[in-house]
Protein backbone atom coordinates (compact mmCIF):
# COMPACT_ATOMS: atom_id res chain seq x y z
CA UNK A 1 0.00 0.00 0.00
CA UNK A 2 1.56 3.26 -1.04
CA UNK A 3 0.52 7.04 0.19
CA UNK A 4 1.89 10.45 -0.90
CA UNK A 5 2.48 13.54 0.53
CA UNK A 6 3.03 16.97 -0.84
CA UNK A 7 5.57 19.26 0.60
CA UNK A 8 7.57 22.14 -0.31
CA UNK A 9 11.20 21.32 -1.20
CA UNK A 10 13.93 23.36 0.65
CA UNK A 11 16.98 22.01 -1.01
CA UNK A 12 16.43 19.23 -3.79
CA UNK A 13 17.05 15.97 -4.61
CA UNK A 14 15.38 12.59 -4.85
CA UNK A 15 16.43 9.48 -2.29
CA UNK A 16 14.62 6.30 -1.14
CA UNK A 17 15.31 5.14 2.46
CA UNK A 18 13.55 3.79 5.62
CA UNK A 19 11.93 6.20 7.40
CA UNK A 20 13.19 7.19 11.68
CA UNK A 21 10.54 9.02 13.03
CA UNK A 22 10.30 11.41 15.97
CA UNK A 23 7.01 12.77 17.12
CA UNK A 24 8.57 15.80 19.38
CA UNK A 25 10.75 18.53 18.31
CA UNK A 26 14.52 17.10 17.20
CA UNK A 27 17.16 18.39 19.32
CA UNK A 28 20.23 18.75 16.63
CA UNK A 29 23.38 19.26 19.18
CA UNK A 30 21.61 16.72 21.86
CA UNK A 31 21.12 14.19 19.20
CA UNK A 32 24.30 14.31 17.22
CA UNK A 33 27.13 15.71 19.52
CA UNK A 34 28.37 12.66 21.16
CA UNK A 35 28.11 10.54 17.76
CA UNK A 36 30.20 13.35 15.71
CA UNK A 37 32.72 13.41 18.32
CA UNK A 38 33.67 9.54 18.56
CA UNK A 39 33.05 8.72 15.14
CA UNK A 40 30.12 6.35 15.82
CA UNK A 41 29.65 5.02 12.31
CA UNK A 42 25.53 4.17 12.95
CA UNK A 43 25.71 7.72 14.23
CA UNK A 44 23.17 7.00 17.07
CA UNK A 45 21.18 9.40 18.41
CA UNK A 46 22.35 10.70 21.66
CA UNK A 47 19.19 12.98 23.01
CA UNK A 48 18.53 10.82 26.19
CA UNK A 49 15.05 13.45 25.96
CA UNK A 50 13.83 12.28 22.74
CA UNK A 51 12.26 8.89 23.08
CA UNK A 52 11.81 8.25 19.80
CA UNK A 53 15.68 8.31 18.63
CA UNK A 54 17.46 7.79 21.71
CA UNK A 55 20.18 5.41 20.78
CA UNK A 56 18.73 4.41 17.24
CA UNK A 57 20.94 4.69 14.07
CA UNK A 58 20.47 8.07 12.49
CA UNK A 59 23.06 7.83 9.60
CA UNK A 60 21.05 6.84 5.90
CA UNK A 61 17.25 7.25 7.56
CA UNK A 62 14.71 9.49 6.13
CA UNK A 63 14.43 11.51 9.20
CA UNK A 64 10.91 12.06 9.49
CA UNK A 65 10.17 15.21 12.11
CA UNK A 66 8.24 18.23 13.04
CA UNK A 67 10.96 20.58 13.81
CA UNK A 68 14.33 20.77 15.23
CA UNK A 69 14.87 22.52 18.60
CA UNK A 70 17.63 23.27 20.68
CA UNK A 71 20.93 24.90 20.60
CA UNK A 72 21.77 27.14 17.79
CA UNK A 73 24.54 25.17 16.70
CA UNK A 74 22.13 23.05 15.17
CA UNK A 75 22.94 24.43 11.63
CA UNK A 76 26.59 24.01 11.66
CA UNK A 77 26.47 20.62 13.43
CA UNK A 78 23.80 19.16 10.92
CA UNK A 79 26.60 20.94 8.56
CA UNK A 80 29.29 19.53 9.66
CA UNK A 81 27.09 15.61 9.85
CA UNK A 82 26.55 16.46 5.99
CA UNK A 83 30.55 17.47 5.31
CA UNK A 84 31.68 14.12 6.98
CA UNK A 85 29.27 12.43 5.29
CA UNK A 86 27.21 11.26 7.99
CA UNK A 87 24.00 12.69 7.49
CA UNK A 88 20.11 11.13 7.27
CA UNK A 89 19.02 10.27 3.54
CA UNK A 90 16.47 12.94 3.81
CA UNK A 91 15.13 15.15 6.13
CA UNK A 92 11.05 15.29 6.09
CA UNK A 93 9.58 18.09 8.13
CA UNK A 94 5.32 17.90 8.75
CA UNK A 95 5.88 21.70 9.99
CA UNK A 96 7.46 24.81 7.97
CA UNK A 97 10.98 24.49 8.39
CA UNK A 98 12.72 26.40 11.24
CA UNK A 99 16.02 28.57 10.79
CA UNK A 100 17.91 26.33 12.82
CA UNK A 101 17.54 23.12 10.28
CA UNK A 102 17.30 25.69 6.98
CA UNK A 103 20.88 26.83 7.97
CA UNK A 104 22.11 23.63 8.20
CA UNK A 105 20.64 22.22 5.29
CA UNK A 106 21.74 25.26 3.26
CA UNK A 107 25.28 25.48 4.62
CA UNK A 108 25.21 21.60 3.42
CA UNK A 109 23.56 22.38 0.20
CA UNK A 110 26.33 25.06 -0.81
CA UNK A 111 29.37 24.64 0.88
CA UNK A 112 29.32 20.42 0.89
CA UNK A 113 29.43 17.94 -1.71
CA UNK A 114 27.05 16.24 0.57
CA UNK A 115 23.43 15.48 -1.01
CA UNK A 116 20.36 15.49 1.71
CA UNK A 117 17.02 16.70 0.24
CA UNK A 118 14.94 18.36 2.47
CA UNK A 119 11.15 18.72 2.69
CA UNK A 120 9.06 20.73 4.54
CA UNK A 121 4.95 21.52 5.27
CA UNK A 122 4.44 17.98 4.74
CA UNK A 123 1.49 18.07 7.39
CA UNK A 124 0.22 16.70 10.88
CA UNK A 125 -0.93 13.49 8.74
CA UNK A 126 2.36 12.75 7.25
CA UNK A 127 4.30 12.24 11.04
CA UNK A 128 1.07 10.58 11.84
CA UNK A 129 1.19 7.90 9.29
CA UNK A 130 4.45 7.48 8.77
CA UNK A 131 6.46 4.66 11.13
CA UNK A 132 10.05 3.63 11.65
CA UNK A 133 11.19 1.39 8.81
CA UNK A 134 8.43 2.00 6.26
CA UNK A 135 9.92 2.77 2.79
CA UNK A 136 9.90 6.20 1.58
CA UNK A 137 10.64 8.11 -1.27
CA UNK A 138 11.25 11.76 -2.08
CA UNK A 139 10.63 12.55 -5.71
CA UNK A 140 12.17 16.42 -7.14
CA UNK A 141 9.04 18.50 -6.33
CA UNK A 142 8.67 17.21 -3.20
CA UNK A 143 6.31 14.59 -3.27
CA UNK A 144 6.75 11.62 -0.64
CA UNK A 145 5.96 8.33 -1.17
CA UNK A 146 5.64 5.97 1.88
CA UNK A 147 5.19 2.60 1.19
CA UNK A 148 3.94 -0.03 3.85
CA UNK B 1 14.08 38.21 -3.00
CA UNK B 2 14.79 41.56 -4.48
CA UNK B 3 18.61 42.85 -3.97
CA UNK B 4 19.85 46.34 -4.14
CA UNK B 5 22.16 46.32 -6.78
CA UNK B 6 25.12 45.91 -4.65
CA UNK B 7 23.88 43.05 -2.81
CA UNK B 8 23.30 41.68 -6.54
CA UNK B 9 26.58 42.00 -7.46
CA UNK B 10 27.74 40.86 -4.86
CA UNK B 11 25.53 37.78 -5.81
CA UNK B 12 26.74 37.75 -9.19
CA UNK B 13 30.66 37.42 -8.02
CA UNK B 14 32.06 41.50 -8.06
CA UNK B 15 33.93 40.56 -5.04
CA UNK B 16 34.97 36.65 -5.54
CA UNK B 17 33.41 33.63 -5.39
CA UNK B 18 33.69 33.07 -2.06
CA UNK B 19 31.66 36.49 -1.09
CA UNK B 20 29.24 35.36 -4.13
CA UNK B 21 28.28 32.21 -2.27
CA UNK B 22 28.16 34.10 1.32
CA UNK B 23 25.49 35.69 -0.56
CA UNK B 24 24.12 33.15 -2.17
CA UNK B 25 23.38 30.93 1.00
CA UNK B 26 22.25 34.39 2.95
CA UNK B 27 19.86 34.67 -0.42
CA UNK B 28 18.82 30.91 0.02
CA UNK B 29 17.88 31.08 4.21
CA UNK B 30 15.97 33.61 3.41
CA UNK B 31 13.89 32.35 0.48
CA UNK B 32 13.34 29.54 2.72
CA UNK B 33 10.99 31.89 4.75
CA UNK B 34 10.04 34.05 2.24
CA UNK B 35 12.49 36.85 2.67
CA UNK B 36 11.75 39.66 0.30
CA UNK B 37 14.78 42.06 0.98
CA UNK B 38 18.11 41.77 3.28
CA UNK B 39 18.40 44.17 5.86
CA UNK B 40 21.56 45.74 7.18
CA UNK B 41 22.92 44.78 10.41
CA UNK B 42 22.93 47.84 12.36
CA UNK B 43 24.28 46.78 16.15
CA UNK B 44 27.95 47.60 16.63
CA UNK B 45 28.94 43.96 17.56
CA UNK B 46 27.95 40.54 16.46
CA UNK B 47 28.21 37.04 19.03
CA UNK B 48 28.89 33.70 17.57
CA UNK B 49 27.89 30.32 19.10
CA UNK B 50 31.26 28.35 18.06
CA UNK B 51 33.72 29.35 20.61
CA UNK B 52 35.52 25.95 20.61
CA UNK B 53 38.24 24.25 18.75
CA UNK B 54 37.00 21.05 18.40
CA UNK B 55 38.92 18.59 16.04
CA UNK B 56 35.76 16.54 14.98
CA UNK B 57 34.46 20.05 13.42
CA UNK B 58 36.94 20.47 11.76
CA UNK B 59 35.25 20.95 8.27
CA UNK B 60 33.84 24.17 10.23
CA UNK B 61 37.20 25.08 10.58
CA UNK B 62 38.27 24.48 6.91
CA UNK B 63 34.88 26.75 5.94
CA UNK B 64 36.73 29.63 7.98
CA UNK B 65 40.21 29.04 6.51
CA UNK B 66 38.07 29.52 3.47
CA UNK B 67 36.44 32.76 4.38
CA UNK B 68 39.71 34.11 5.42
CA UNK B 69 41.59 32.85 2.45
CA UNK B 70 39.30 35.38 0.71
CA UNK B 71 39.60 37.96 2.85
CA UNK B 72 36.57 37.65 4.18
CA UNK B 73 35.71 39.14 8.01
CA UNK B 74 33.12 40.39 10.10
CA UNK B 75 31.67 44.35 9.70
CA UNK B 76 31.36 44.36 13.57
CA UNK B 77 33.55 42.96 15.91
CA UNK B 78 32.15 40.58 17.90
CA UNK B 79 31.86 38.04 21.29
CA UNK B 80 31.69 33.98 21.33
CA UNK B 81 30.33 31.84 23.67
CA UNK B 82 32.39 30.62 26.48
CA UNK B 83 35.61 28.49 26.24
CA UNK B 84 35.89 25.31 26.66
CA UNK B 85 38.64 24.98 29.08
CA UNK B 86 40.06 26.19 32.59
CA UNK B 87 42.14 24.52 34.73
CA UNK B 88 40.78 26.39 37.40
CA UNK B 89 37.94 23.41 37.59
CA UNK B 90 38.27 19.72 38.75
CA UNK B 91 39.47 17.55 36.50
CA UNK B 92 41.25 14.40 36.69
CA UNK B 93 44.38 13.54 34.85
CA UNK B 94 42.96 11.58 32.40
CA UNK B 95 40.05 13.87 31.99
CA UNK B 96 42.89 16.00 30.92
CA UNK B 97 44.09 13.60 28.52
CA UNK B 98 41.04 13.68 26.57
CA UNK B 99 40.39 17.49 26.65
CA UNK B 100 43.32 17.86 25.20
CA UNK B 101 42.32 15.07 22.37
CA UNK B 102 38.49 16.61 22.13
CA UNK B 103 39.83 20.60 21.53
CA UNK B 104 42.88 20.05 19.86
CA UNK B 105 41.92 22.84 17.13
CA UNK B 106 41.08 25.33 20.25
CA UNK B 107 44.36 27.44 19.53
CA UNK B 108 44.26 27.43 15.49
CA UNK B 109 40.50 28.35 15.85
CA UNK B 110 41.00 31.28 18.55
CA UNK B 111 43.13 32.66 16.06
CA UNK B 112 40.79 32.41 13.13
CA UNK B 113 38.07 34.20 15.67
CA UNK B 114 40.69 37.17 16.13
CA UNK B 115 41.68 37.48 12.23
CA UNK B 116 37.84 37.38 11.36
CA UNK B 117 37.10 40.13 14.44
CA UNK B 118 36.72 38.94 17.59
CA UNK B 119 36.41 41.61 20.68
CA UNK B 120 39.48 40.91 22.52
CA UNK B 121 40.45 38.16 24.15
CA UNK B 122 37.96 38.11 26.73
CA UNK B 123 35.23 38.06 24.60
CA UNK B 124 34.08 34.64 25.39
CA UNK B 125 30.85 34.43 27.31
CA UNK B 126 27.44 33.17 26.26
CA UNK B 127 25.79 36.03 28.33
CA UNK B 128 28.09 38.70 26.30
CA UNK B 129 24.40 40.94 26.63
CA UNK B 130 25.32 41.91 30.46
CA UNK B 131 26.98 45.49 30.77
CA UNK B 132 30.43 44.02 32.05
CA UNK B 133 30.89 41.75 28.72
CA UNK B 134 30.35 45.05 26.39
CA UNK B 135 27.78 43.87 23.90
CA UNK B 136 24.55 45.22 24.61
CA UNK B 137 22.53 45.75 21.75
CA UNK B 138 19.71 48.98 21.73
CA UNK B 139 15.98 48.46 21.23
CA UNK B 140 15.32 47.91 17.36
CA UNK B 141 18.96 47.49 16.36
CA UNK B 142 19.30 43.98 13.94
CA UNK B 143 21.71 41.66 14.70
CA UNK B 144 23.08 38.63 13.48
CA UNK B 145 24.37 36.49 16.08
CA UNK B 146 23.55 33.09 16.70
CA UNK B 147 23.28 31.47 20.26
CA UNK B 148 19.99 30.53 21.81
CA UNK B 149 19.95 32.15 25.09
CA UNK B 150 21.82 35.32 23.91
CA UNK B 151 19.15 35.70 20.90
CA UNK B 152 16.06 35.22 23.42
CA UNK B 153 17.74 37.83 25.46
CA UNK B 154 18.73 40.21 22.96
CA UNK B 155 15.06 40.07 21.75
CA UNK B 156 12.93 39.82 24.41
CA UNK B 157 14.76 41.65 27.47
CA UNK B 158 16.51 44.65 25.00
CA UNK B 159 14.19 44.94 22.39
CA UNK B 160 16.91 44.31 19.67
CA UNK B 161 15.57 41.94 16.67
CA UNK B 162 17.52 38.81 15.81
CA UNK B 163 16.39 35.08 14.34
CA UNK B 164 17.24 32.23 15.98
CA UNK B 165 20.19 31.99 13.34
CA UNK B 166 22.44 28.72 13.53
CA UNK B 167 26.26 28.91 13.79
CA UNK B 168 28.32 29.55 10.75
CA UNK B 169 25.16 31.58 9.51
CA UNK B 170 25.22 34.51 11.70
CA UNK B 171 28.99 35.43 10.81
CA UNK B 172 28.11 35.06 6.91
CA UNK B 173 25.33 37.98 8.02
CA UNK B 174 28.11 39.57 9.84
CA UNK B 175 30.51 39.61 6.89
CA UNK B 176 27.88 40.46 4.48
CA UNK B 177 26.52 42.92 6.55
CA UNK B 178 23.26 42.48 6.12
CA UNK B 179 20.45 39.66 6.88
CA UNK B 180 17.22 38.39 5.14
CA UNK B 181 14.50 39.69 6.51
CA UNK B 182 11.84 37.59 8.14
CA UNK B 183 10.42 36.14 11.32
CA UNK B 184 11.98 37.64 14.18
CA UNK B 185 12.75 40.66 12.52
CA UNK B 186 9.43 41.53 11.38
CA UNK B 187 7.07 43.46 13.63
CA UNK B 188 4.28 40.60 12.42
CA UNK B 189 7.11 37.82 13.61
CA UNK B 190 6.68 39.50 16.80
CA UNK B 191 3.64 39.40 18.34
CA UNK B 192 2.93 36.56 20.85
CA UNK B 193 0.44 33.12 19.36
CA UNK B 194 0.11 31.94 22.98
CA UNK B 195 -0.66 33.36 26.16
CA UNK B 196 0.64 31.91 29.27
CA UNK B 197 -0.84 32.17 32.61
CA UNK B 198 1.36 31.43 35.58
CA UNK B 199 -0.86 30.83 38.56
CA UNK B 200 1.95 28.99 41.07
CA UNK B 201 2.21 30.05 44.61
CA UNK B 202 5.44 31.64 44.88
CA UNK B 203 7.71 33.02 42.04
CA UNK B 204 8.11 29.87 39.71
CA UNK B 205 11.80 28.61 39.32
CA UNK B 206 13.23 30.29 36.34
CA UNK B 207 14.18 27.09 34.84
CA UNK B 208 11.45 25.29 35.15
CA UNK B 209 8.87 27.65 34.16
CA UNK B 210 11.31 28.21 30.72
CA UNK B 211 11.19 24.77 30.08
CA UNK B 212 7.60 23.80 30.46
CA UNK B 213 6.76 27.21 28.48
CA UNK B 214 9.67 26.12 25.68
CA UNK B 215 8.08 22.51 25.69
CA UNK B 216 4.87 24.04 25.23
CA UNK B 217 5.18 26.30 22.85
CA UNK B 218 8.17 25.42 20.83
CA UNK B 219 9.13 27.78 18.25
CA UNK B 220 6.26 30.42 18.83
CA UNK B 221 6.29 33.72 20.81
CA UNK B 222 4.74 33.38 24.48
CA UNK B 223 3.03 36.00 25.78
CA UNK B 224 3.60 35.44 30.04
CA UNK B 225 0.85 36.91 32.42
CA UNK B 226 1.26 36.64 36.40
CA UNK B 227 4.95 37.25 36.51
CA UNK B 228 4.79 40.79 37.88
CA UNK B 229 3.34 39.67 41.53
CA UNK B 230 6.83 38.68 42.34
CA UNK B 231 9.09 40.49 39.79
CA UNK B 232 7.53 44.10 39.98
CA UNK B 233 7.39 45.85 36.66
CA UNK B 234 11.17 46.76 36.54
CA UNK B 235 13.64 45.18 34.11
CA UNK B 236 16.38 45.30 37.22
CA UNK B 237 19.17 43.29 37.90
CA UNK B 238 17.04 40.69 39.97
CA UNK B 239 14.50 40.64 36.71
CA UNK B 240 17.39 40.67 34.08
CA UNK B 241 19.11 37.76 36.06
CA UNK B 242 15.32 35.79 36.27
CA UNK B 243 14.59 36.46 32.58
CA UNK B 244 17.98 35.43 31.42
CA UNK B 245 17.63 31.87 32.95
CA UNK B 246 13.85 31.95 31.99
CA UNK B 247 15.10 32.72 28.23
CA UNK B 248 17.70 30.12 28.24
CA UNK B 249 15.38 26.78 29.32
CA UNK B 250 12.53 28.13 26.70
CA UNK B 251 15.25 28.53 24.46
CA UNK B 252 16.48 25.34 25.05
CA UNK B 253 13.78 23.12 25.79
CA UNK B 254 11.66 24.09 23.01
CA UNK B 255 13.28 26.69 20.35
CA UNK B 256 11.59 30.17 22.08
CA UNK B 257 13.32 33.27 20.01
CA UNK B 258 11.85 35.60 22.00
CA UNK B 259 8.83 36.16 24.76
CA UNK B 260 7.28 39.45 26.25
CA UNK B 261 6.80 39.89 30.01
CA UNK B 262 3.37 41.66 30.72
CA UNK B 263 4.28 44.76 31.43
CA UNK B 264 7.54 44.57 31.73
CA UNK B 265 9.60 43.58 28.52
CA UNK B 266 9.83 46.69 26.48
CA UNK B 267 7.44 45.44 23.77
CA UNK B 268 4.79 44.21 26.19
CA UNK B 269 4.90 47.45 28.25
CA UNK B 270 4.38 49.42 25.29
CA UNK B 271 2.01 47.41 23.42
CA UNK B 272 0.04 45.08 26.39
CA UNK B 273 -2.46 43.09 24.95
CA UNK B 274 -2.60 44.26 21.35
CA UNK B 275 0.29 41.80 20.85
CA UNK B 276 -1.05 39.10 21.35
CA UNK B 277 -2.81 36.85 18.22
CA UNK B 278 -6.50 36.49 18.06
CA UNK B 279 -6.29 32.92 18.00
CA UNK B 280 -3.60 32.59 20.68
CA UNK B 281 -4.12 29.62 22.62
CA UNK B 282 -3.97 30.16 27.14
CA UNK B 283 -1.51 27.40 28.35
CA UNK B 284 -1.89 27.70 32.57
CA UNK B 285 1.02 27.01 34.78
CA UNK B 286 0.26 25.79 38.69
CA UNK B 287 2.65 24.15 41.26
CA UNK B 288 1.51 20.96 40.00
CA UNK B 289 2.11 21.47 35.87
CA UNK B 290 5.61 22.49 37.13
CA UNK B 291 5.94 19.66 39.15
CA UNK B 292 4.37 17.74 36.39
CA UNK B 293 7.55 19.07 34.13
CA UNK B 294 10.17 18.00 36.38
CA UNK B 295 9.30 14.43 37.33
CA UNK B 296 9.53 14.01 33.11
CA UNK B 297 12.97 15.28 33.34
CA UNK B 298 15.39 11.71 32.67
CA UNK B 299 18.40 11.33 34.06
CA UNK B 300 20.91 9.13 32.74
CA UNK B 301 23.27 8.23 35.60
CA UNK B 302 24.29 4.69 36.17
CA UNK B 303 23.62 5.18 39.57
CA UNK B 304 20.92 7.15 40.47
CA UNK B 305 21.78 7.24 44.65
CA UNK B 306 25.51 8.24 43.29
CA UNK B 307 26.95 10.90 45.56
CA UNK B 308 27.38 14.15 42.89
CA UNK B 309 31.42 14.74 42.30
CA UNK B 310 30.67 18.27 40.96
CA UNK B 311 28.21 20.81 40.68
CA UNK B 312 27.57 23.53 38.29
CA UNK B 313 26.02 26.54 38.43
CA UNK B 314 25.99 29.31 35.59
CA UNK B 315 24.68 28.35 32.08
CA UNK B 316 23.71 30.49 30.50
CA UNK B 317 26.58 32.28 32.51
CA UNK B 318 25.68 34.26 35.93
CA UNK B 319 25.37 38.01 36.35
CA UNK B 320 26.69 40.23 38.51
CA UNK B 321 23.94 40.68 41.16
CA UNK B 322 23.69 36.44 40.74
CA UNK B 323 27.24 36.21 42.05
CA UNK B 324 26.78 38.63 44.59
CA UNK B 325 23.56 36.81 45.73
CA UNK B 326 24.48 33.30 45.69
CA UNK B 327 28.11 33.97 47.79
CA UNK B 328 25.05 35.46 50.57
CA UNK B 329 22.91 32.16 49.99
CA UNK B 330 26.17 30.11 50.17
CA UNK B 331 27.55 31.90 53.43
CA UNK B 332 24.00 31.81 54.95
CA UNK B 333 23.23 27.98 54.81
CA UNK B 334 27.00 26.94 55.15
CA UNK B 335 26.40 28.64 58.84
CA UNK B 336 22.88 27.24 59.14
CA UNK B 337 24.33 23.86 58.67
CA UNK B 338 27.54 24.32 60.88
CA UNK B 339 29.85 23.87 57.76
CA UNK B 340 32.51 25.59 56.71
CA UNK B 341 32.72 24.60 53.10
CA UNK B 342 30.59 23.52 50.13
CA UNK B 343 30.07 19.59 50.86
CA UNK B 344 30.36 19.42 46.57
CA UNK B 345 32.61 20.57 44.57
CA UNK B 346 31.13 23.69 43.09
CA UNK B 347 31.74 25.97 39.87
CA UNK B 348 29.81 29.09 39.53
CA UNK B 349 30.88 30.48 35.95
CA UNK B 350 30.37 33.91 34.79
CA UNK B 351 31.29 36.18 32.18
CA UNK B 352 35.32 37.33 31.99
CA UNK B 353 34.27 40.56 32.26
CA UNK B 354 32.22 40.21 35.26
CA UNK B 355 34.44 37.99 36.55
CA UNK B 356 37.02 41.10 36.49
CA UNK B 357 34.19 43.42 38.39
CA UNK B 358 33.10 40.74 40.89
CA UNK B 359 36.67 40.34 41.80
CA UNK B 360 36.42 43.72 42.89
CA UNK B 361 34.04 43.35 45.52
CA UNK B 362 34.29 41.99 48.82
CA UNK B 363 31.99 39.49 47.72
CA UNK B 364 34.50 37.17 45.55
CA UNK B 365 36.95 36.92 49.08
CA UNK B 366 33.55 35.70 50.76
CA UNK B 367 32.96 33.42 47.65
CA UNK B 368 36.30 31.83 47.81
CA UNK B 369 36.25 31.41 51.29
CA UNK B 370 33.17 29.23 51.10
CA UNK B 371 35.21 26.74 48.56
CA UNK B 372 33.37 27.72 45.28
CA UNK B 373 35.26 27.83 42.24
CA UNK B 374 34.50 30.66 39.71
CA UNK B 375 35.28 30.18 36.28
CA UNK B 376 34.68 31.55 32.68
CA UNK B 377 34.23 27.84 31.17
CA UNK B 378 31.53 26.57 29.31
CA UNK B 379 30.16 23.61 31.34
CA UNK B 380 28.26 22.15 28.33
CA UNK B 381 32.00 21.84 26.48
CA UNK B 382 33.45 20.46 30.21
CA UNK B 383 30.08 17.77 30.39
CA UNK B 384 31.44 16.96 26.80
CA UNK B 385 34.11 14.86 27.70
CA UNK B 386 32.69 11.03 27.57
CA UNK B 387 34.82 10.92 30.97
CA UNK B 388 32.59 13.77 32.26
CA UNK B 389 29.32 12.65 31.00
CA UNK B 390 30.01 9.48 33.40
CA UNK B 391 30.57 11.61 36.50
CA UNK B 392 27.33 12.35 38.54
CA UNK B 393 26.82 16.20 38.10
CA UNK B 394 24.19 17.95 39.37
CA UNK B 395 23.00 21.61 38.10
CA UNK B 396 20.10 23.81 38.26
CA UNK B 397 20.77 24.82 34.58
CA UNK B 398 17.97 23.10 32.40
CA UNK B 399 20.28 24.09 29.29
CA UNK B 400 22.74 22.26 30.98
CA UNK B 401 20.21 19.35 31.84
CA UNK B 402 18.76 18.99 28.12
CA UNK B 403 22.27 18.89 26.33
CA UNK B 404 24.39 16.59 28.80
CA UNK B 405 23.81 13.82 31.90
CA UNK B 406 23.83 16.91 34.75
CA UNK B 407 21.09 16.00 36.56
CA UNK B 408 18.69 19.02 37.18
CA UNK B 409 17.81 20.54 40.40
CA UNK B 410 15.92 23.58 41.39
CA UNK B 411 18.32 26.50 43.10
CA UNK B 412 16.66 25.39 46.77
CA UNK B 413 17.66 22.03 46.15
CA UNK B 414 21.26 22.57 44.78
CA UNK B 415 21.85 24.73 47.71
CA UNK B 416 20.73 22.23 50.28
CA UNK B 417 22.97 19.50 48.66
CA UNK B 418 26.39 21.85 48.14
CA UNK B 419 25.90 23.26 51.88
CA UNK B 420 24.30 20.60 53.95
CA UNK B 421 23.85 16.84 52.40
CA UNK B 422 26.82 16.69 50.34
CA UNK B 423 25.05 13.90 48.80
Amino acid sequence: MTKTFQGRVVTPGTVTAEALVSHGGFNTLASYQMALMFGDKQVKCGDQNNADLYKKPMIGKALCLPETIGSTTGGMVLYTACAMGKQPACMLFSKPIDSLAASGAILAANWTDAKMPVVDSLGEEFLAYVKDGMKLTVGENGLVTAES
Amino acid sequence: MILTKEQQALLDGEKGATMAKIVKTLVMYGEAFGAERMVPVTSRYGHTVISFGIGVMKPVYELYDELLRAGAKSKQPFSADPRPLDKNVPSSFLQNVVFKFMYSQQEHYEEQLRQLGLMGEDAYTCACYLPEAGNVPQRGEVLSWAESSAVVYANSVLGARCNRNSGIIELMGSIAGFVPEFGLLTDDGRRADWVVEVRTSKLPDAQLLGSAVGMKVLEKVPFVRGLDKWLGKELDGRACAYLKDFGAACASNGSVGLYHIEGMTPEAADMGDALIRDSAPVYVVDDAELERVKSSYPCIWKDLDAKPKLCFMGCPHMTLDQLKDWTVRVETALREAGNKQVLIPTVFTSAPGVIREFEKTEYAARLKATGVILSYICPLMYMNNPLSKKMPVITSSNKLRTYTSARFYSDDEILAKITKEGK
